[in-house]
């Protein structure tokens, strides 16, 4: 399988490390979102048979936090974006 | 004060060269070597002081010859550089003078063992050791990848020239997997 890494270009995905669910980049508010947002957070994943947002970490490489759009059934992957673009875009870090 | 031996990655006084059939494995003990990452929102200030220290920070997956410092990419915002040992054995401390807060510099020199491999086409040996298609990169590619399960930097200088940095405390290890490579092919 190839990961198309935006600044790197094409890399095989035995460089990459798995983490799982993109939704990972949301993570609550300790403080203030309460005790059932975050027990959903923590063990709470979508399975979905089509397209899945996931945290791929690429250790042999830039070490760069990628997530990634691929389908579930068909391992093609769409979409390829930094995370830190991601978490910029959704207002998790400045 | 003690009197201590500098003793290389592999535990000899001198650097190593191995040559078996046309290629040349020379240990590099002449290397500095430091790492420097923007901090937050300050890439700005680094490329200026960098620019006025004569430093290029090249684009990604690149290496940058300079005197005294070379450079190439390892992350977004991030360097190894390069510079003679004998003239910047402290390199980070000079690196810092010159780069002020802009950038956080960590010293690198011994974490890591350099090998020179040399030979008239380097193709058939590292297509045998990693999966980087060398001939297809462009002179200057410098990239993380792995042999041997050893996460390494390999830097191409030229057609049959190429560094390899790697794990100093797998510096036998590096040297075994590029040998026995050699030995299959020639």
């Amino acid at each position: 399988m190839i990961i198309h890494h935006p600044i790197l270009g094409p890399r095989d995905a035995q460089e990459f490390v798995y983490l799982g669910d993109a939704s990972l980049i949301d993570r609550p508010d300790g403080m203030t979102a309460g005790v059932e947002a975050f027990h959903d957070y923590l063990y709470n994943r979508t399975n979905p048979a089509g397209e899945h947002q996931e945290l791929w970490y690429h250790e042999q490489g830039d070490r760069s936090w990628l997530v990634v759009t691929r389908n579930t059934v068909t391992h093609e992957i769409t979409k390829v974006e930094l995370a830190r673009d991601v978490a910029r875009a959704r207002g998790r870090t400045k | 004060m003690a009197s201590l031996m500098a003793m290389t990655a592999l535990g000899r006084r001198d650097p190593a060269t191995v040559t078996h059939g046309p290629l040349t494995i020379s240990e590099r003990t002449d290397v500095a070597l430091a790492s420097v990452a923007a901090r937050k929102g300050r890439m700005a200030n680094l490329s200026a002081s960098a620019r006025a220290a004569g430093l290029h920070l090249p684009g990604p997956a690149t290496h940058s010859q300079g005197t005294p410092y070379s450079a190439f990419w390892v992350a977004p915002e991030m360097w190894f550089v390069e510079a003679p040992f004998a003239s910047h054995e402290l390199i980070a401390d000079m690196l810092k003078a010159a780069l002020g807060d802009a950038a956080s510099i960590t010293e690198q020199t011994d974490a890591w063992v350099a090998f020179d491999v040399a030979a008239p086409d380097l193709a058939p040996l590292l297509e045998r050791l990693c999966n980087v298609d060398f001939p297809a990169v462009p002179q200057g590619h410098a990239t993380r990848t792995v042999i041997e399960h050893l996460g390494v930097y390999l830097i191409k200088h030229g057609p049959g020239t190429a560094r390899i940095y790697g794990p100093r405390s797998s510096a036998e290890s590096l040297l075994h997997a590029v040998e026995t490579a050699a030995h299959a092919l020639w």
